[in-house]
């Protein structure tokens, strides 16, 4: 199961910074490990990530082998407005998740 | 050093003083520390949700969830893994969580038993486990389980393996001190299943026996064998009063 | 793979292949058998500089307004946290554009690329890599003015992540 934890403040002022925090199941296989056996396991990994907030992208990332198995980011976005913070997954053999919450700014 | 207190230790080394016993947390670094405290950061809390999701799920030929006969697991399951391994009168010996949840999928929901170390089993133990989290570690020793408690210690304690070490060498006489550059820990099973970072996954604490028992350059048990359920009873007393920290995050 | 790890090899390591086969030859005749299994060429203080041109240009890279914060020393190269920030208004006029990571002594030397823009309100993000060996890490942060500003740090790893052992 793809399972993502988010963690976003259900409510914030206008103009607020709020972080938010994602962590994502996914074993990010380098590509440079061998099993038992001695062969080379092909690289697996989540390579773009992207936070939009109304639609509007407020926070995109590029991954390499070198970020850790079950991705997590912690980063920061001005609350603006209610509405809808969608966060899109993409990567090898065609992984693909996304998660989406809502928030209250008054 | 590790050498010189080897060579002098006697038969039964000393076991720690309750008040002087420590988690492995202790001795973490701040990042790895903060990892395990932040619930939305912390790597096991995936498993745990994984874990909801499949206690909630009816399986088996009587179509049945956890739910249906436990209720509200943050209810029902408070306090359970800090008890656990326990005695099961049907085994005739005690068993460990994985074992119990397995019990159950057969006997009570008519399913087949999940695989050790596989996903799913994994994320019910840690979802049941962290129910426990904050609870002291208690685990019950009376005339039926003290004979399987006395095995766990005769396992700590002997030597074994090519290196003809024992458990306790490490972990009684020589915690604190360092081997290939990273502190010994008392080696206390206060948050199983954790997240190791040297796995980059969850795993239980058989998991982690096996890994210890290869690097002591001796032969691991089978998954499941009634050896690790008598070390983890051993552990789980060894521990008592120390607080359940399931899902932990360790090196 | 994808046409961007493809093209990655080529820009930063064009003589890879001839590389390996030299450091082998010198290493006793082994067989191009030998040359197969022992896997990809590492990155290296030159490869490293090689990615972070590809993002600078010609442009001056200084020292300064980033902090790069890591766990000084590391109990399991296989998760780092780390965390960069930078000292930014991140206002529409002056903000951090993106910020990229790069490695010395792992199979390569990117980390990670990340872009923010004003609507972040602090330029500070925070995520969990995996080191192979004590090495240099170097954080560049690319501001709206087209400036480059980087921090780095040394870092002691005492286990290896990625290139040691199999799975369980």
């Amino acid at each position: 199961m793809t399972r993502a934890l988010i963690n976003v403040p259900a409510k914030a002022k206008r103009g607020e910074v709020i972080e938010i925090k994602t962590l994502i199941s996914h074993p990010m296989e380098p590509g440079y490990r061998a099993d038992n056996t001695g062969v080379l396991m092909p690289r697996d990994i989540i390579t773009d990530f992207i936070c939009k907030y109304n639609d509007e992208e407020i926070f995109r990332a590029e991954l390499f082998p070198a970020i850790a198995a079950n991705p997590f980011f912690l980063f920061s976005t001005i609350a603006t407005e209610s509405g809808t913070i969608t966060f899109e997954w993409t990567g090898d053999n065609g992984f693909s998740a996304a998660e989406s919450v809502t928030i209250t700014v008054e | 050093m590790v050498v010189a207190a080897l060579l002098g230790t006697a038969a039964i080394a000393a076991e720690i003083p309750l008040s002087e016993r420590k988690s492995g947390y202790d001795l973490m670094g701040r990042e790895t520390r903060a990892m395990q405290d932040d619930d939305t950061a912390n790597p096991g809390m995936l498993w745990v949700l994984d874990g909801e999701a499949l206690w909630n799920r009816k399986a088996g030929a009587a179509d049945k969830s956890c739910t249906d006969c436990h209720g509200d697991a943050q209810a029902s399951m408070k306090g359970v893994a800090a008890r656990y391994p326990a005695f099961d009168a049907a085994r005739k010996r005690p068993i460990d969580l994985e074992q119990r949840i397995n019990a159950c999928r057969t006997d009570r929901q008519n399913a087949t038993p999940l695989p050790f170390e596989g996903k799913e089993l994994l994320a019910l133990s840690a979802y049941v486990a962290r129910q426990s989290r904050g609870l002291p570690i208690d685990v019950a020793i009376d005339e039926r389980t003290k004979p399987f408690l006395d095995s766990g210690r005769e396992l700590f304690t002997a030597r074994q393996g090519q290196l003809n070490l024992s458990c306790a060498q490490c972990h009684d006489d020589n915690w604190g001190q360092k081997l290939a550059g990273a502190p010994v820990p008392q080696g206390h099973a206060t948050g199983y299943p954790l997240y190791r970072l040297e796995w980059q996954t969850l795993g239980s604490l058989q998991r982690r026996l096996r890994n210890c028992i290869v690097g002591m350059r001796a032969e691991p048990y089978a998954f499941g064998a009634p050896e690790y359920v008598d070390l983890e009873l051993y552990l789980m007393w060894r521990a008592r009063g120390m607080k359940m920290e399931t899902p932990a995050v360790r090196p | 793979m994808s046409d961007k790890d493809h093209m990655n090899d080529e820009e930063q390591l064009p003589n890879a292949p001839r590389r390996r086969f030299l450091i082998h030859a010198v290493a006793g005749g082994i067989g191009l058998a030998a040359i197969a299994a022992t896997g990809p060429a590492r990155a290296t203080p030159a490869t490293m500089r090689a990615a972070m041109k590809n993002v600078v240009g010609e442009a001056s890279l200084r020292k300064g307004k980033v902090t790069l914060d890591l766990p000084p020393l590391i109990e399991n190269g296989n998760t780092v946290p780390l965390t960069v920030s930078v000292d930014s208004p991140m206002t529409a006029a002056d903000h951090v554009k993106a910020i990229h990571v790069f490695n010395e002594k792992n199979p390569q030397p990117n980390v990670v690329s990340i872009r923010l823009g004003p609507r972040a309100g602090k330029a500070s993000v925070a995520t969990r890599i995996r080191l192979a060996d004590s090495q240099k890490i170097i954080a560049v942060a690319e501001m709206s003015d087209g400036s480059f500003w980087s921090d780095e740090v040394e870092v002691v790893v005492t286990l290896a992540a990625c290139l040691e052992g199999s799975v369980p």
